[in-house]
């Protein structure tokens, strides 16, 4: 026993020291001089995890019983490996970009976020693994029993070993607890654990390689003799089943991406994407070199050893019965080594899973659902994990007493393979297949879950375990094609190949046809491509586009889930990483990812994501949430137009009221200077003939020439007086339109005669014409027109300024109008006059001739009485103005000749 | 969210940088086929004198260490800096 002694403080020094390399390392890393310790070597080394007691012990053990058959168990890992290319880095992308913290978050996450199926493959989880947990209590067990018995051949004894498995599974499970909860990090990446596992991973392929040494140059006396010693054993011939073969590569292939230990330590540890480069050809190596002397030890284990010695522990048993003690310390580090790494990964990997998925979501749901609340969720969320690592070990125990414990290590792996297996349809149509649906995962699960459960885990507690003996010969219910080794009639199969090909079809075919036939919800839709097209989407993890959140909201929350202090410091840190005094950073996308990080290390990735997107209010995470977004904004939308729509009705009518306002303003103007004009024209020929008028009263000596000069002087004013009137009067009725037109029938060229006759511009002015061209019939208000003509050319007589006034009378039909053009040769008119000719009172300059300005006013009036109009033609010899009048009328005269 | 459709002709460098992945994409598939060629071998009816465990342990072995050589240089031809258009945008380095 005093053996036994050393080997328990050898074990707690080994402890000891793993601690401290966890402390070191999680110290590092908080200290950021983490790089070397996130190296690809210490990743590789990490995925040694897969190498569990099962190897170190049973590997020899299977050897013994199967020959080469153990070699398929690490086959399958390093096709895996090397073909990286096809699923683990995809996986390891999804990992990163979906934030995963374990293989039910990846799961759940692609097919909806369901919860409910979190739930589902955690309960799958954990009972799968038991029967691994319970393989390495026993194999510690039976080390511990082998070194302390006196002929180093483990004893039999049952109850014996149930309490030493009851001791390892207290001491594992405080291990563990002290280990993997001793923080709840960032992310769920152990910083401290990883680096440990890496150790041991050293440990025990030094051992294991020692051993193989030991037995291949110090036992058998160099490689050539091992290969007689192996060719002289009772596995000297390969009689390896094909279907074992094939199967067995499978599955371990398939466990090894599924089971979530493995899927702790690959994706979710997983620092960097390239850390996978070198574990695809390092992994495989290190598997080859853990394989590599298990057919020799196995072999002069059977040659050298006793009949009845377990060919589980030769790899103790050789240097025990050799008396080195020293390699046989080793030998029994690296087997505690193998089990302890793999039960506290698998403890932690189970525990997040359960903590995350069962105990978080009922327990936030119980206080409230929601970040406000009282009370520490971390403690929670701590006190979770570590009951959950005892449940799960006490599970581990409870199936290694059930089960009797006798069975060969490779065996009871092979049922949690089998178990953990069932996750790969899940897995891959989730990374592959679009079409995959929540319903067709949960089908293929549970239907493979149930044959699994039937037909291997429960037959595994032997034949009067848990399921009577008549079902084993009769079948479910007396049905015989329900017999749990032989479903379906197909009698004569390996049990383990029989449970691999039946759960994995009918798992594989409900996935795929409830698949096919269901309907996905649109958040599955919207994850689908996030997996299947992972490498088309960005990298990065989708950030927060913050900047709206209240950084004291997020404070209160973080306090209540990382505790006070802990929130207090990060935010501090960042605050003053931002440049900010006090406790509040700015809510920056880098810090709210950093949070987030933070706080799904405590409570889970989608848990942190949707309280921090309560707060936040950015990224929303459930479909109903968007679809709620979306119906808002298009009502905001539809407002908006219909505002947008008013905003330009009233734009319209106020430029309408403008435009009104400037008229008035316009014509308000015109009226005054109206009035201002006509007082001015009125009071002219009234103060001449006020003071002629005075003259003649007042003045008696008069001549009777000078008499009537005076008198024939205020006759002319009263006579331009009048017609001033008379061309006010008259132009009041034209703009009034209060004027009859007198339709009558004439040529123009009697027109033109008349006008220059009236005009009496005879002497003063020549006028040039061309009467072919005038006898055009007209039928209009002939007097009206003739108005016009004559004011055109009279005005042409008062103002054309030239030495030999001349004016050019032009007269053409156009488009079915007359147009007739009054040419003169004066300076005509300068262009900032041109436009206000034709109003009233206008008049250009101070010219010799006095007029009222009227003149051009009504010839305006006139013609557009007479539906054609006057204006002057810029641009000619001297002053021009056209007159178009239609011809409708003189059209129809002609016709009518 | 393909940037653009896929161009036909690569620089050379993404050119054997894609043959390679393609290689990385069959070795695995190499490697089942000759991890299953000793199933063959125990077709021999002779029954006495069938296949030695050693041979096929030394041919599993060799088969092993080729696999994971060949794998070592296809990784170190497929490293990250050059990433073809295929595996997207940079990994940015977290921690």
């Amino acid at each position: 026993m005093a053996t036994l002694n050393v080997l328990v403080l050898v074990c707690l020094s080994y402890v000891a020291l793993l601690f401290i390399v966890a402390f070191m390392a999680d110290r590092a890393a908080k200290q950021g001089r983490a790089r070397w310790l996130r190296s690809p070597v210490i990743y590789t080394l990490s995925l040694s995890i897969y190498c569990t007691a099962w190897t170190f012990y049973g590997a020899v053990g299977f050897a013994a019983r199967s020959g080469l058959e153990f070699v398929t168990i690490y086959l399958g890992p390093s096709l895996v490996m090397i073909g990286w290319w096809w699923t683990l880095r995809k996986m390891v992308r999804v990992g990163r970009s979906q934030r995963i913290t374990s293989i039910a978050d990846l799961i759940s996450s692609r097919f909806g976020k369901s919860n409910s199926l979190a739930v589902f493959v955690t309960v799958i989880a954990v009972i799968v693994l038991a029967p691994y947990i319970a393989l390495q209590l026993q194999s510690v067990t039976l080390s511990f029993d082998t070194v302390a018995s006196p002929d180093f051949i483990a004893t039999k004894d049952a109850s014996g070993q149930q309490a030493t498995a009851l001791w390892v599974a207290a001491g594992l499970a405080v291990f563990t607890i002290l280990f993997g909860t001793r923080n709840v990090d960032a992310n769920e990446r152990h910083h401290g654990v990883v680096m440990a596992i890496a150790i041991e991973a050293v440990v025990k392929l030094i051992a294991l390689l020692a051993v193989g040494v030991f037995v291949v140059w110090g036992l058998s006396g160099g490689i050539g003799a091992t290969l007689d010693r192996i060719d002289a054993s009772p596995i000297a011939t390969w009689e390896v089943p094909g279907s074992r073969w094939v199967g067995l590569t499978l599955l371990s292939a398939a466990a090894f991406i599924c089971l979530p230990r493995m899927f702790q330590v690959m994706v979710v540890e997983s620092e960097h994407e390239d850390h996978l480069r070198m574990a695809s050809w390092a992994f495989p190596a290190y598997l080859m070199a853990m394989s590599l002397f298990v057919v020799p030890i196995a072999v002069v284990g059977l040659d050298m050893l006793p009949a009845d010695a377990n060919p589980d522990l030769f790899v103790l048993t050789l240097p025990l019965m050799e008396g080195r003690e020293g390699l046989a310390i080793l030998s029994f580090l690296g087997g505690f080594s193998s089990a302890t790494s793999m039960v506290i990964v698998a403890a932690i990997a189970l525990s997040t899973m359960v903590s995350n998925h069962i105990v978080m979501p009922i327990w936030l749901r119980s206080t409230g659902g929601s970040a406000i609340i009282s009370g520490d969720v971390r403690s929670v969320a701590l006190l979770a994990r570590r009951l959950a690592i005892a449940v799960i070990l006490f599970l581990g125990y409870l199936y290694l007493r059930l089960s009797g414990g006798g069975s060969a290590l490779a065996a009871i792996g092979l049922i949690s393979f089998v178990g953990a297996a069932q996750f790969l349809p899940a897995l891959m149509g989730g990374l592959f297949w679009r079409g995959a649906t929540r319903s067709g995962a949960m089908a293929g699960l549970g239907l493979g879950f149930v044959v699994w459960l039937y037909c291997l885990f429960l037959p595994s507690f032997g034949p009067s375990g848990i399921l009577p003996q008549t079902v084993f010969e009769n079948g479910l219910f007396g049905m015989s094609w329900l017999r749990p080794y032989a479903l379906f009639g197909t009698e004569g199969m390996d049990p383990v190949m029989h449970a691999v090909l039946w759960s994995i079809l009918l798992n594989a075919g409900s996935f795929i046809l409830v698949s096919i036939l269901s309907l996905p919800q649109p958040i599955e839709r919207l994850q689908a491509p996030q997996y299947v097209n992972v490498f088309d989407h960005s990298s990065t993890p989708g950030g927060w586009s913050g900047g709206l959140a209240q950084s004291e909201d997020l404070m209160i929350m973080a306090q209540r889930i990382m505790g006070a202090r802990d929130a207090q410091t990060l935010f501090a840190e960042e605050a003053q990483r931002q440049g900010l005094g006090g406790y509040l950073p700015e809510p920056s996308p880098d810090f709210l990812n950093r949070l987030e990080r933070e706080l799904s290390g405590s409570i889970g990735a989608a848990a942190a994501h949707a309280m921090i997107s309560q707060i936040v209010g950015g990224a929303t995470v459930s479909v109903q949430d968007l679809m709620a977004v979306a119906d808002e904004t298009a009502q905001i939308m539809e407002y908006s137009s219909r505002l947008e729509a008013k905003t330009d009705e009233q734009a319209r009518t106020a430029r309408q009221l403008r435009e009104a306002n400037e008229k008035l303003t316009q014509i308000s103007v015109q009226k005054d200077a109206f009035l201002s004009q006509i007082s001015h024209e009125l009071r002219t020929p009234m103060t001449s003939i006020r003071s002629f008028s005075e003259i003649l009263r007042d003045t008696d000596s008069l001549s009777g020439e000078e008499r009537n000069k005076y008198a024939s002087i205020i006759q002319e004013e009263a006579t331009r007086l009048t017609r001033l009137l008379d061309d006010l009067l008259d132009l009041s009725v034209l703009e009034n339109s209060q004027v009859v037109l007198n339709q009558q029938s004439g040529t123009l060229f009697d027109l033109l005669e008349r006008a220059i006759a009236a005009a009496d511009v005879n002497g003063k002015l020549r006028i040039h014409r061309k009467p072919e061209r005038e006898k055009i019939m007209l039928n209009t208000d002939l007097d009206r027109l003739t108005q016009v003509f004559i004011n055109l050319i009279s005005n042409a007589g008062k103002y054309c300024e030239s030495d030999t006034p001349e004016l050019r009378i032009k007269a053409e039909t156009r488009d079915g109008d007359l147009v007739v053009d009054f040419i003169d040769n004066g300076e005509g008119i300068p262009r900032n006059h041109q436009a206000v000719i034709f109003e009233k009172f206008a008049r250009v300059g101070e010219t010799k001739a006095g007029g009222a300005g009227v003149g051009l006013a009504i010839c305006r009036a006139v013609m557009g009485r007479l539906g054609g109009s006057i204006s002057y033609v810029p641009g000619q010899a001297g002053a021009a103005f056209r007159v178009r009048v239609p011809m409708e009328a003189g059209q129809h005269v002609q016709a009518a000749q | 969210m393909r940037r653009g459709p896929p161009t036909i002709f690569v620089q050379e460098r993404t050119y054997k940088r894609r043959r390679m992945a393609d290689a990385a994409r069959m070795l695995p598939i190499l490697g089942v086929i000759l991890f299953m060629i000793p199933l063959l071998w125990s077709d021999g009816e002779t029954g006495s004198d069938s296949t030695r465990t050693a041979a096929v342990m030394i041919y599993l072995f060799v088969v092993w260490a080729a696999l994971t050589g060949v794998a070592a240089v296809l990784s170190r031809r497929l490293g990250p800096e050059e990433d073809t258009p295929e595996d997207s945008a940079t990994e940015e380095d977290a921690g």
